[in-house]
C-alpha cells in the first residue's frame, strides 16, 4: 500500500545474547528489518527463531540476562539505542504499541480491565474520567468483547484467554500508536474473532496510517493483512520480500518447505499426506557452521557449511540468504508456482 | 467384537454449568445454567478419525471430557464397545478410561517434571499391567519408536525436550496403556507449522498401524481437514453439522459452518 513510505522502524545487524560473556548463547545472530509508515510487515518463524526477541529489542525490552550486544535500532529517525529511560518510556507509551504473546502476565490482576484501559487513554490525552470510561467501553466493543459495559468491571481472572487477549489489543491501540508490534496477537482467538481483529487493524491503518509488525506462524493471517514478510530461522532472517512474491516464488528452501507444510482446507477428503520438514530447529547451544537450516534442508550441498548468512537481493524488494537458490531454474522456466499456495481472492 | 456396531456411541449428552449470579437473580432462582454441551450425539467407528471443530466456548473440550467422565455429564448415554460408560464404577471405570486416552494441548502441564520420560511411560504401562511392561527397557523404547523418538529420550526430563518432542512423549504415554480411542484435545495447536505436520502425520500413522480411533479436537479447520475422515462442527454446545470432512468443508449446509469457513484465513 505505502511501500514507498519513509522507514518508521529500522533494525540493522541486531544481535541478542544470553549466558555469560565468555560463553554467550546467541539467540539472535544478525537481524535486519524495516517497517515503513503505514506498512504491515509479517515476521514468521518457528519458536526459538528469535522473532519475539527481535520485537522486544525494537523497544529495548529484552529482559536480563538477555542483552543486545550489537545493532542499530532507529524509530522515525531517532536512535533507540541511545534513548534515556524517560525517552523510552514516552516511546513505549505513545508511539509504539505492543501486544505480547501472553496476555496473562501483561494485565494487572488487581485492577478492573476497563480501568486499565481508561488509564492508558488518560495518559495519552487529557480527558475527564467519565469520558475515558465511555471511550474505553467503546474500545472494548471494537475489539469484539460482548457486553462491554459489564466487562469493563471485570478483573482479568474473570475473563477467558481470548477475551484477555482482546483487552490487551484494546490497550495497545488505545494510544493510537504509529507502530503496533503484535506478537502472535490472534493465536489464542477463534477464527471469527480473529477476522474481526484483523479488520480492526486494517481500519486503524486507514484512519491513522498505523504500521504493524506482526509476528505470526499463521500464513493465512499474514496473507490477509501484510504487505511484506520476513522469514526467520535460528536467529537469522532467511528471506524477505513482498508477501505475494514470497508465497508464489520463495527462493529459500526453508520458506518453501514452511509454506508446503501449512495445513489447508483443500486437503479435506484427500488421502495424501503433507510433507513435513524433518528434524528439529537448532538449539541455542548448537553453533552451526554456514547455513543454519542446512541440517534439515532437502537441497543442502557441501558448500552450505561455509556460506555466510547475508541476505542477497534476487529481485525487486526480495532478498534471500540462500546463495544456492535451488528453485531459480524452475521459476525461470515459467513453470507454475508452487501448487500448494493457491492465490487468495483479495 | 461386532464389526458392524460403532466403537463409541454417544447419545443426547448434556452438561450444564452453574453461572455466577447477582443476589437478585439468585432470589428469583429461575435462570437456567449454561449448557456447555446441549444434546450431542455421535458415533465413532473403529480406526476412524473424527474431527470436532468449533469456536472457543463451543463445548468441544467439555464434550471430550464427558466421554471418559473427567467431567460428569448430566444426561445422555455413552457406550464404548457396548459397555455403558456412565454406569461404570471403580475398576470398571478405570478400565474404560484406559481404553479411551487423552492427549492435551500442553504436554508440559500433563507430564511430571521430576520424572524421566522412561519412568513416566513405564509407570503408565505398569499400573495397567500392560503386556510387555515387565521388560522396562523394551517397553519404553518400543513406545518411543512408535512416536518416532530416539531411545535416548528415555533418560531425559520433560523440560529438556522441545515442544514437539514433549507432545510426542504425551502421545507415547497415552499409547502405553493400549487404548482403542485417543482423544486429542488441541494436541497440535501450540506447535509450529513444521512440527505440527510431523505430529499430524504421526496421528495418521497410529491409526494406520494400530487401528486406534481418534477424536481430534481443533479450532483450526485446516488442521482437521488434514487428518479427519469425518467432522462435527460445534456451536453453542450443539453439533450443527456433521459429515465426511470433504463434504462439510466443500459444501457446508449449516450457516454457522459457512461463517466459520469464511472467517478461516487461507494463504
Amino acid at each position: 500500500m505505502s511501500a514507498e513510505g519513509a522507514p518508521l522502524l529500522q533494525v540493522r545487524g541486531l544481535r541478542v545474547e544470553f549466558g555469560t560473556e565468555d560463553e554467550p548463547l546467541v539467540a539472535v545472530h544478525d537481524v535486519g528489518l524495516t517497517v515503513r509508515r503505514g506498512e504491515f510487515v509479517g515476521l514468521v518463524g518457528e519458536s526459538g527463531s528469535g522473532k519475539s526477541l527481535t520485537c522486544r529489542s525494537a523497544l529495548r525490552l529484552v529482559r536480563p540476562p538477555g542483552r543486545i550486544t550489537r545493532g542499530e535500532i532507529s524509530f522515525d529517525g531517532r536512535d533507540v539505542m541511545a534513548m534515556s529511560q524517560e525517552e523510552l518510556r514516552s516511546l513505549r507509551a505513545r508511539e509504539v504499541g505492543m501486544i505480547f504473546q501472553d496476555p496473562f502476565s501483561s494485565l494487572n490482576p488487581v485492577f478492573r480491565v476497563g480501568e486499565q484501559l481508561a488509564e492508558t487513554l488518560r495518559l495519552n490525552a487529557v480527558m475527564p474520567k467519565r469520558q475515558a470510561r465511555i471511550e474505553a467501553t467503546e474500545l472494548l466493543d471494537h475489539v469484539g468483547i460482548p457486553d462491554p459495559d459489564r466487562r469493563y468491571l471485570s478483573y482479568p481472572h474473570e475473563l477467558s484467554g481470548g477475551m484477555r487477549q482482546r483487552v490487551m489489543i484494546a490497550i495497545a491501540i488505545a494510544a493510537k500508536p504509529r507502530l503496533l508490534i503484535a506478537d502472535e496477537p490472534t493465536t489464542a482467538l477463534d477464527v471469527t474473532t480473529q477476522a474481526q481483529i484483523l479488520e480492526l487493524l486494517a481500519r486503524l491503518r486507514q484512519e491513522h496510517d498505523m504500521a504493524v509488525l506482526l509476528v505470526s506462524h499463521d500464513f493465512g493471517v499474514i496473507a490477509q493483512v501484510c504487505d511484506r514478510l520476513a522469514v526467520m530461522y535460528g536467529g537469522y532472517v532467511l528471506e524477505t520480500g513482498m508477501v505475494r512474491t514470497l508465497y508464489t516464488r520463495p527462493e529459500h528452501p526453508y520458506t518453501r518447505a514452511l509454506l508446503e507444510s501449512v495445513p489447508s482446507l483443500e486437503s479435506a477428503g484427500s488421502a495424501q499426506r503433507r510433507a513435513a520438514i524433518p528434524g528439529q530447529p537448532p538449539e541455542l547451544t548448537e553453533t552451526l557452521p554456514g547455513c543454519v537450516f542446512a541440517p534439515r534442508c532437502a537441497h543442502a550441498r557441501p558448500e552450505c557449511r561455509t556460506i555466510s548468512m547475508a541476505l542477497e537481493p534476487v529481485g525487486p524488494d526480495h532478498e534471500t540468504a540462500c546463495p544456492i537458490r535451488p528453485f531459480a531454474a524452475e521459476y525461470a522456466g515459467g513453470e507454475a508456482p508452487s501448487p500448494t499456495v493457491p492465490e487468495r481472492a483479495s | 467384537m461386532n464389526g458392524a456396531s460403532p466403537l463409541l456411541e454417544a447419545e443426547g449428552i448434556v452438561k450444564e454449568f452453574g453461572l455466577r449470579r447477582s443476589r437478585i437473580e439468585m432470589l428469583h432462582g429461575t435462570l437456567p445454567g449454561h449448557r456447555a454441551v446441549d444434546d450431542v450425539s455421535f458415533n465413532l467407528d473403529r480406526g476412524e478419525i473424527l474431527g470436532i471443530a468449533g469456536g472457543s466456548g463451543s463445548g468441544k473440550t467439555t464434550l471430550a471430557r464427558c466421554l471418559n467422565r473427567l467431567v460428569e455429564p448430566d444426561e445422555g448415554s455413552i457406550r464404548l464397545d457396548g459397555v455403558d460408560v456412565r454406569a461404570a464404577r471403580g475398576n470398571e471405570l478405570r478400565e474404560l478410561r484406559r481404553r479411551m486416552q487423552m492427549v492435551f494441548q500442553d504436554p508440559y502441564a500433563s507430564l511430571n517434571p521430576r520424572m524421566s520420560v522412561g519412568s513416566a511411560l513405564h509407570e503408565a504401562g505398569r499400573v495397567h499391567q500392560r503386556p510387555g511392561s515387565e521388560d522396562r527397557e523394551g517397553f519404553v523404547s518400543g513406545l518411543l519408536d512408535r512416536v518416532h523418538l530416539p531411545a535416548s529420550v528415555a533418560t531425559r526430563r520433560p523440560r529438556e525436550l522441545s515442544g514437539g518432542q514433549r507432545q510426542r512423549v504425551a502421545v507415547a504415554r497415552a499409547l502405553a496403556v493400549g487404548p482403542e480411542v485417543l482423544i486429542a484435545d488441541e494436541a497440535v495447536s501450540a506447535l509450529d507449522v513444521s512440527i505440527q505436520t510431523q505430529l499430524l502425520n504421526l496421528f495418521l500413522d497410529l491409526r494406520d498401524e494400530l487401528g486406534v480411533a481418534i477424536i481430534f479436537i481443533a479450532h483450526q479447520l485446516a488442521v482437521i481437514a488434514e487428518v479427519a475422515d469425518r467432522v462435527a462442527i460445534m456451536h453453542q454446545g450443539r453439533i450443527v453439522e456433521t459429515g465426511p470432512t470433504a463434504d462439510a468443508f466443500h459444501s457446508p449446509q449449516d450457516p454457522y459452518t459457512v461463517t466459520l469457513l469464511a472467517a478461516h484465513p487461507q494463504p
